[in-house]
């Protein structure tokens, strides 16, 4: 059997949305290899979020539901997954590539004695064998990687695969770690949510970032205006390493190389000149807009849109139709 | 307080990526080669640590070819005490054999902490930190923005997405390193000339397969080209337009 394990990621007891996107790719692959998608989901008070997985097309549900697992700790989550994973007989292990993802799976792949692929935009099944795509060089290259034998590991790129059509209702099971909060050797002890209702980055559909060409933090307001107008929950605000340096804003919203990397539905670079550091975090956006007062800015290269002018005339008038757009 | 740093030598980020004929590597003509970005973090986190401490040593690890030496020396200048360069015998290493040839030498050591990068920006892998973590068995926190050190006790701060997660825990353990976390030193005058006499030690890896094998490397398909709809806030109406009608994100 070849069964493909989706580790759920849900926080405070809420299910992450490219969680779905894991199951959705995990049943492509379990088209091709046969198998079950078994989700396996860790955490604390997971009534709720058991119900939406099991809902989810996914073909079991298996919940770790204990106080220990209360809060991300990577050493409990690892070690409560690895001593459940044996019974699930998985040749794939998958997870968003999110700040659990990336902590999470290269402890349980380094367990496994399994080969892993991170952040991953395409997965492969072919004779037999596993494997997945991957950008890298900062998205200037691409690489297809085989396993060489099982389980394979990935981590998937968010907003990438298409989230599992939903349906269904699989079973839900539920088993105990053997272990309580005091064997964690690392714990989190505070969760401080950033300011506001601010969607993150990475999850966000919309994305409107600021460069340098706002000249200055207080002008910001105008790429926060513009990602307003598309709605509560839809729009974040990004940023370049320049603004970031200057202490303009958070490195939270810095995309890029040495920022994060994100493809949204919608990205609208503003003042930004388009760097190829800065390209490397957004150039796999679906849709990029470019507002850009110099023609030839490099930025223009990517974009699908551009407008030539400034954003200090351009974001005003934008913003206001976009809101326009959104209200009909 | 002894602090090993495993660091990596990759292409500059401004670096044009080629492939190479055999169609699973990069050309590397032409290509600058740098510390990763996120390693001088590491390193300058490990110099300040054992500062604080007064005592104890700093030793950075690379598992590459000869030709790593450089960058080795880079970092001696820098301020660490000893480099050791695990020579790979010409092996593309996967994310797997990387932290078992590293695990493998670091079992040898004696260590308070060990740091790494988040990330190399070759592979963009970011598997190292906490695959070395679940190997020797230790307490790991991954892209730390912040790190306090009292005794043996840490406390480490990292960004999720929309929160800031506080972690405690206590050494020895593994630490990965965002930007954000410090601000690297350059090497002075006087820590060039050190580093040309400080220890560097090269030796084989052990012989470790990767767990993967590249089928291919090759070159993101372009994007198709844009279109300029027009000069300011006139051609916001294009603009809405299009991204009503075609781009269909509206
Ligand atoms: C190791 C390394 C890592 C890096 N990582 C990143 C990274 O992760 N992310 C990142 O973004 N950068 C990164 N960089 C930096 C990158 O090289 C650029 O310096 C940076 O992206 C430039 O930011 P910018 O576009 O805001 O500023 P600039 O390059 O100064 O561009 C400003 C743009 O605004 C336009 N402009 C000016 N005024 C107006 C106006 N009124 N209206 C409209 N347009 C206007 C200008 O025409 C120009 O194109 C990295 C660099 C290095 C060396
Ligand atoms: N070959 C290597 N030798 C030493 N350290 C490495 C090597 N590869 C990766 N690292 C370290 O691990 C971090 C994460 O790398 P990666 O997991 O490849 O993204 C890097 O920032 C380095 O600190």
């Amino acid at each position: 059997m070849t069964n493909v394990v989706v580790v759920a990621e849900a926080r405070g007891g809420i299910v992450k949305r490219p969680t779905h996107e894991a199951i959705g790719a995990a049943l492509g692959l379990t088209a091709k290899a046969g198998g079950q998608v078994i989700v396996l989901l860790p955490g604390s008070g997971l009534a709720n979020a058991s119900a939406e997985l099991a809902g989810s097309g996914a073909h079991r549900v298996v919940a770790l539901d204990a106080p220990a697992l209360a809060n991300y700790s990577g050493d409990g989550y690892a070690r409560a997954i690895l001593e459940v994973l044996p019974e699930l007989d998985a040749s794939v292990v998958l997870m968003p590539h999110t700040a659990m993802g990336k902590d999470l799976m290269p402890r349980i792949a380094a367990r496994l004695g399994a080969g892993m692929v991170s952040d991953a935009v395409d997965l492969h099944y072919e004779g037999g064998r596993f494997g997945a795509t991957k950008p890298v060089y900062a998205g200037k290259a691409t690489l297809r990687a085989m396993a060489k034998g099982k389980p394979f590991v990935a981590t998937l790129r968010p907003n990438n695969f298409e989230a599992a059509p939903g349906g269904g209702s699989a079973a839900v099971e539920e088993r105990k770690p053997s272990f309580g909060p005091d064997a964690l050797r690392a714990v989190v002890t505070e969760v401080v949510a950033a300011a506001g209702d601010r969607v993150p980055l990475q999850e966000a559909r919309v994305i409107v970032a600021g460069g340098r060409g706002l000249k200055g933090p207080e002008h910001f307001h105008l790429i926060e205006d513009l990602a307003k107008a598309f709605g509560p929950g839809r729009a974040a605000v990004g940023a370049s390493r320049a603004v970031v340096d200057a202490g303009w804003r958070p490195h939270a919203e810095q995309v890029g190389q040495t920022g994060k990397v994100v493809s949204p539905t919608l990205y609208i670079a503003c003042g930004i000149s388009g760097a190829i550091q800065h390209l490397a975090g957004m150039r796999t956006s679906r849709t990029i807009v470019a507002i850009n007062k110099d023609p030839d800015a490099p930025i223009f290269k990517v974009a699908d849109y551009g407008i030539v002018g400034d954003v200090f005339e351009v974001l005003p008038a934008l913003t206001a139709a976009v809101a326009e757009a959104v209200k009909q | 307080m002894n602090i090993i740093v495993c660091v990596k030598r990759v292409p500059a980020t401004d670096s044009k990526i080629k492939i190479a004929p055999s169609g699973v590597a990069i050309d590397p003509t032409g290509v600058e080669y740098v510390l990763n970005p996120y390693d001088e973090f590491a390193v300058e986190e490990a110099l300040k640590l054992k500062e604080a401490a007064g005592a104890g040593s700093v030793t950075v690890v690379t598992l590459g070819s000869s030709e790593a030496q450089k960058m080795l020396r880079d970092v001696l200048a820098m301020g660490a005490d000893k480099a050791v360069l695990l020579r790979d015998g010409g092996v593309a290493h996967d994310g797997y054999s990387t932290a078992e040839c590293l695990a493998a030498w670091i079992k040898t050591q004696p260590f308070d902490a060990i740091f790494t990068g988040k990330q190399a920006v070759d592979s963009d892998n970011s598997q190292l930190g906490p695959r070395l973590a679940a190997l020797l068995d230790l307490p790991c926190v991954s892209e730390i923005v912040k790190l306090t050190v009292e005794g043996r006790t840490f406390i480490a701060e990292r960004d999720i997405e929309g929160a800031r997660e506080v972690v405690r825990g206590s050494l020895p353990a593994v630490l990965t390193a965002q930007k954000g976390l410090n601000q690297p030193r350059y090497a002075n005058l006087k820590g060039i000339m050190a580093a040309k006499k400080k220890p560097l030690e090269e030796i084989d890896a052990a012989a470790i397969a990767p767990a993967t094998e590249v089928a291919s490397l090759s070159l993101p398909p372009e994007r198709p080209p844009g279109r300029i709809l027009g000069e300011g806030a006139a051609a916001v109406g294009k603009l809405i337009e299009v991204l009503r009608n075609e781009a269909k994100v509206l």
